[in-house]
């Protein structure tokens, strides 16, 4: 299914990453998973967070560069080859993935990939075409379970 | 037109006018200012030898170091007790430098901005809001005068307090608004950021006076789009008189000169050497008609060009390039001469880049290392690490091509390069310190 990321532009220096934690703090937004993509001088912070568009909003009234973003959410099993398989199917149809990250914390033996394609769509059929189902909408926000 | 004689004077006839004018002025100097008797003598150079226009380029140089070596009162004509005000120079290329005006002198003074206000099609139905600082700078008194002289209402608010100046637009009706360009743009990101419920278009605002700093075509389009309003380039330098040496007309394409009162010449700045009409090199001027401060060839250290192209406003005033740089603000970097509003020419012809930026120049053993931040907005950022290297490799691509430097490009937050409620600081120099 598709999920929204929220990403943010930050300087790579002491106090910058803070800041932005700061501002989703004090609105009360919670950040479920999170990444860090980084060069010398800036990093850019993808995060899945409970309320994106507040999140987002919150960001770009506090001067913070940000976008929001779809990317694909695949729940996998947690055993070893199960991310191996999901991917053969990208690979198959030469999807290239932009970058990917996981969370597997309080999840009852499964796992969860969040994936960035350029055709968010394609990657979903290439799933659909393996046997995935990806139509089960996947609780990640605000997990009870 | 505000004095049409003057504006519309056929060019024989204005440099017999000069002429005429330019034997009381040097003379005037050379008999009331030390400095310049004792100057020509050793040149040996007299007043008396000025028989044409021509005769000008035998007359030795004033220097901005002539300036400061004559500071406070050194250079002045008349009596103090003839002087009415004195302004100082924001001294951003090192001190002050003290100039004063008798009651004729700002008479003038109010005359030329008169002119240029007119010039961008003003009247004294006009609200005119002065959002350069009032000071020893020459900006906010300087437009305050030629304001009330036009007649119209005049609204000296002074620089800074962004949403005051907002409120004013819409309570007051201002119709034309004058500030340095880079605090124009630092309004339009003050809207955009804090006041989404502002609507520009609401306002009266319809005309910009913009000055005290070099900007680009580009920054002008940035300005006119976002106020929705037309903007003009008001020129001038404490030093000759202050903003309304020269000024834009309806045809946003080079600045008059008002001739009748300033007589400009281009030199090639290396040797002193006049260059003919037409070519690029520094600008000249000397007054004609100023009382307790003649500034006779002064050298402006700004690089521009003269020409007549039988202005399509009707004024056949000589005409000067908008000014590119001043060549004390010239960088010269690994021996390529490099103007920040180059800099600011190239970013703005990257989609989603917005002209705040700041260059630092640093030396990393016997190397000129050129480093220029920009700020990343909305626009131009993305989640994806290759397209932000995509994004800085394309500007350093084109300032390779355009520039032919290889700058680093830092991108920055939003808000890291310092706004600037005046003079924008677009260069960090740290060679030498």
């Amino acid at each position: 299914m598709n999920v929204t990321q929220l990403s943010a532009f930050v300087a790579n220096k002491p106090g910058h990453l803070q800041r932005v934690l700061r501002v989703l703090a004090d609105e009360n937004i919670n950040i479920i998973t999170l990444t860090i993509a980084e060069t010398s001088d800036f990093g850019i912070l993808r995060m899945i967070v409970n309320e994106p568009d507040r999140g987002y909003k919150a960001l770009k009234d506090n001067n913070i560069t940000c976008s929001t973003t779809d990317v694909l959410a695949l729940e996998i099993d947690d055993t070893p080859g199960s991310l191996f398989n999901a991917l053969d199917a990208f690979a198959q149809m030469e999807l290239n993935i932009e970058y990917m990250y996981a969370f597997t914390e309080k999840r009852d033996g499964k796992a969860v990939m969040i994936f960035r394609f350029e055709d968010i769509e394609s990657a979903k059929n290439a799933l659909k075409e393996k046997g995935y189902n990806i139509l089960r909408k996947i609780d990640i926000i605000g997990e009870d379970k | 037109m505000y004095s049409r004689d003057i504006e519309t004077m056929p060019e024989k006839k204005m440099k017999e006018l000069q002429l005429e004018r330019l034997k009381w002025s040097v003379r005037h100097a050379y008999d009331n200012v030390p400095f310049y008797k004792k100057k020509y003598d050793e040149a040996g150079f007299h007043p008396d030898q000025l028989k044409s226009l021509d005769d000008m380029r035998r007359v030795p140089f004033l220097t901005k170091q002539d300036m400061r070596d004559n500071y406070p009162y050194g250079l002045f004509a008349v009596p103090l007790n003839k002087v009415v005000r004195v302004h100082a120079s924001s001294g951003t290329t090192g001190n002050a430098t003290v100039v004063g005006y008798t009651k004729n002198d700002v008479e003038v003074f109010a005359e030329v901005v008169a002119r240029s206000l007119s010039a961008y099609g003003a009247t004294e139905n006009d609200i005119i809001q002065v959002a350069y600082g009032y000071g020893l700078f020459t900006g906010g008194l300087g437009l305050h005068y030629g304001s009330e002289k036009l007649g119209a209402i005049t609204v000296p608010v002074s620089g800074g307090n962004t949403p005051r100046q907002l409120m004013l637009f819409k309570d007051f009706g201002t119709t034309v608004f004058c500030s340095t360009p880079s605090y124009a743009l630092n309004i339009a990101d003050y809207i955009e950021k804090n006041m989404p419920d502002y609507r520009i278009e609401d306002t009266k605002l319809r005309i910009g006076v913009f000055g005290a700093e070099p900007w680009t075509e580009a920054m002008r389009n940035e300005i006119e789009k976002r106020l929705k309003i037309d903007a003009y380039d008001i020129y001038g330098l404490s030093e000759v008189i202050g903003p309304g040496v020269s000024c834009e007309c309806s045809e946003k394409s080079g600045l008059h000169v008002f001739e009748d009162h300033f007589y400009v010449e281009i030199i090639n700045p290396e040797t002193g050497e006049v260059l003919p009409e037409g070519e690029e090199g520094e600008i000249v001027y000397t007054s004609l008609t100023k009382e307790a401060f003649p500034g006779i060839r002064y050298r402006s250290r700004d690089i521009t060009r003269l020409y007549h192209d039988g202005c399509k406003c009707g004024r056949t005033l000589v005409k000067m390039d908008k000014v590119s740089g001043r060549s004390d603000d010239m960088l010269i970097i690994r021996g390529v001469n490099i103007f920040p509003s180059q800099v600011e020419t190239v970013l703005m012809e990257i989609e989603g880049t917005e002209p705040h930026y700041q260059i630092i120049v640093d030396r990393q053993g016997s190397l000129d290392d050129i480093e220029v931040m920009v700020e990343v907005n909305e626009k131009i950022f993305s989640d994806e690490i290759k397209v932000m290297n995509t994004l800085s490799k394309k500007i350093n691509d084109k300032f390779r091509s355009v520039l032919g430097i290889n700058a680093k490009v830092t991108l920055v937050e939003p808000q890291t390069i310092p706004r600037s409620e005046g003079k924008a600081v677009r260069v960090v120099d740290r060679r030498n310190k």
